[in-house]
């Protein structure tokens, strides 16, 4: 165990005071939402308490304020993604939104029949719905990378996939249901030999991969989608990156003010990006809080904390793998932070309410990730996900309720 | 009432025996109404068939996938339909969906009389997020004697 004190990080999260049904707090559900720290919602607090007001257009000090604390988020999120320029940051209600920009600004117009948008076995449904409704209004079709036994991507597929009708590649940089990490360099490097733009889903790996792995100008990604409540942010905003030659070329995705350049009663002009694609008073008080957590998350020793979850993870998985009638779903090389499974013994539902009686926090249903469950013949998973603020007492207590769900079910 | 209670009261030994060995499984043949239940939000799958004679539920089968408390229900179901003219069935429905739904504050006892062994579930009232798995059997069942005949009912 590194020498990362998760205790002290853990004293920084005010929803840890308090105890379910007289146990203390295991959240293993991190994958779904992260808790908030201090810092961040003392800055939501702070801005409704004293810099309250609409942006881009008040002249007062509340309006400077309140612009000021907006657009600095938006250059936290850049520095973040080291992206080149914060005019590369589109905020956005979170992951699924920016990849409904992407398919209706970017993508539809290119599709012709005929034409193909790839993505993997793995998707999110928020990596695939958006992706059919833009390929069923075209005539176009959807191809995907298959996943092997391990729940890794069948990379020996790919080159294949990789046809001159594919408009875009969509995929996850880590899988909300497996846990497995795409190595997203490699994969653009191929996309972009045959001219493929790619988008990549971050909303799972923004909090689990160290800063190298999510800088795009080294990943080369063309489109980067994340929300803010899955990285200590929190709900209702999110971020799109985009290449700035893709961005200055793509029409609005919504109309309304503050995207506008110039409005006529019968026709307007579109401000530059990425105004342009953030119509509307956007989520100020959730811009400023993402950039709090942001700014929270790099200031972490990123490496130690990401190595204790890891820690964690391993623990874990050993102690379940090494148990009869229990069955480990994606145990691929490369993955973080995710362990998915079930139990011979009891469907996901019942175990996540005798869970719940031990103070421990999962995920019991399909994750919205329906062709993985497919893929691998189950219904639905138990899924426990970690955070730096998990300890070593979080892992007994998943153990333990799982020991006490087999005693009911098996007696 | 402490915890653990709560959690007996809900897998208490009759639900755990139909969740574990659901009676009534497979399909009803022949039959005359169908209908297919599905929760999108957990999964679970349920395919009933009846067949009415006359006025009477004269058998009535399911096939699913899914948990302890939906299992059960669909197996204790089937149970109490089979043999009632439809008339008592639909008055179950909203006796159960009554016994499941309710306030979690609310103390008054289920009609033990009329329901009988489902009075079984009265515990599931005090987990909000167990009411659909309870619940996925007999709306499912409601939609196949709807007069429009079959369908498929999701709760969620």
């Amino acid at each position: 165990m590194s020498a990362f004190d998760a205790t002290a990080l853990r004293a920084e999260f005010p929803v840890f005071e308090q105890t379910i049904r007289g146990k203390a707090l295991a959240y293993l559900d991190n994958g779904a939402t992260t808790q908030k720290p201090r810092a961040v919602i003392d800055a939501i607090t702070r801005f409704y308490a004293h810099d309250n007001a609409n942006i881009h257009r008040a002249v007062h000090t509340l309006g400077e304020r309140a612009t000021a604390g907006y657009e600095g988020a938006r250059a936290i999120a850049a520095r973040f993604l080291n992206a080149t320029s914060p005019n590369e940051i589109v905020f956005t209600r979170g992951t699924t939104e920016g990849i409904n920009l992407v398919a209706r600004s970017f993508v539809e117009a290119r599709l012709r029949p005929g034409d193909e948008v790839l993505v993997t076995g793995m998707e999110h449904h928020a990596n695939l719905v958006p992706w059919h409704m833009v390929c069923q209004a075209r005539g176009a079709r959807i191809t995907h990378v298959p996943l092997l036994d391990d729940g890794s991507l069948d990379l020996d597929a790919l080159p294949g996939l990789l046809t001159d009708r594919v408009r875009l590649f969509a995929v996850t940089q880590v899988s909300n249901a497996l846990g497995t990490v795409n190595p997203i360099r490699a994969l653009v490097t191929q996309a972009h030999a045959r001219g493929i733009p790619v988008l990549v889903d971050a909303a799972q790996a923004v909090a689990h991969l160290p800063a190298a792995a999510l800088d795009v100008q080294a990943t080369g990604a063309d489109f980067v989608a994340f929300s803010g409540h899955k990285i200590y942010g929190p709900t209702g905003i999110g971020v799109l990156y985009g290449r700035g030659e893709h961005l200055s070329a793509m029409p609005p995705f919504m109309g309304g003010g503050d995207m506008i350049r110039e409005v006529f009663l019968d026709r307007s002009t579109f401000a530059e990006a990425p105004a342009r694609f953030e119509a509307g008073t956007p989520p100020i008080a959730e811009a400023i809080g993402l950039g709090a957590a942001l700014t929270w998350f790099m200031g972490l020793d990123r490496e130690a904390a990401l190595a204790h979850e890891d820690a964690l993870l391993a623990h874990a998985t050993a102690a379940l793998a090494a148990q009869d009638g229990v069955r480990l779903i994606g145990t691929a090389r490369e993955k973080v932070a995710v362990l998915s499974f079930v139990l011979d013994f009891a469907h996901p539902h019942d175990a996540a309410t005798f869970f719940d009686f031990e103070g421990v926090a999962v995920r019991a249903g399909h994750h919205c990730a329906q062709p993985v469950m497919a893929r691998f013949g189950v219904p639905a998973t138990l899924r426990a996900t970690f955070a730096p603020y998990n300890t070593e007492a979080d892992v007994e207590a998943l153990l333990r309720a799982v020991a006490r769900v087999r005693r009911v079910f098996t007696e | 009432m402490s915890d653990d209670a709560e959690l007996d009261e809900l897998y208490q030994e009759l639900i755990m025996d139909h969740g574990r060995r659901p009676r009534n499984t497979g399909v009803a043949e022949p039959c005359s109404h169908r209908a297919h239940g599905h929760n999108p939000l957990c999964g679970d799958k349920l395919a009933l068939t009846l067949r009415l004679e006359g006025d009477v539920v004269a058998d009535v089968k399911f096939l699913g996938e899914g948990c302890a408390i939906s299992t059960a229900s669909a197996s204790l179901m089937t149970q109490a339909v089979k043999g009632r003219p439809v008339g008592e069935v639909l008055d179950l429905y909203h006796r159960f969906h009554a016994l499941v739904a309710a306030d979690a504050g609310d103390a008054s006892a289920p009609d033990t009389e009329i329901l009988g062994k489902l009075a079984a579930f009265g515990g599931v009232r005090r987990f909000p997020t167990r009411v659909k798995c309870a619940s996925l059997a007999w709306h499912t069942l409601e939609a196949a004697l709807r007069p429009e005949g079959a369908s498929t009912v999701t709760t969620e």
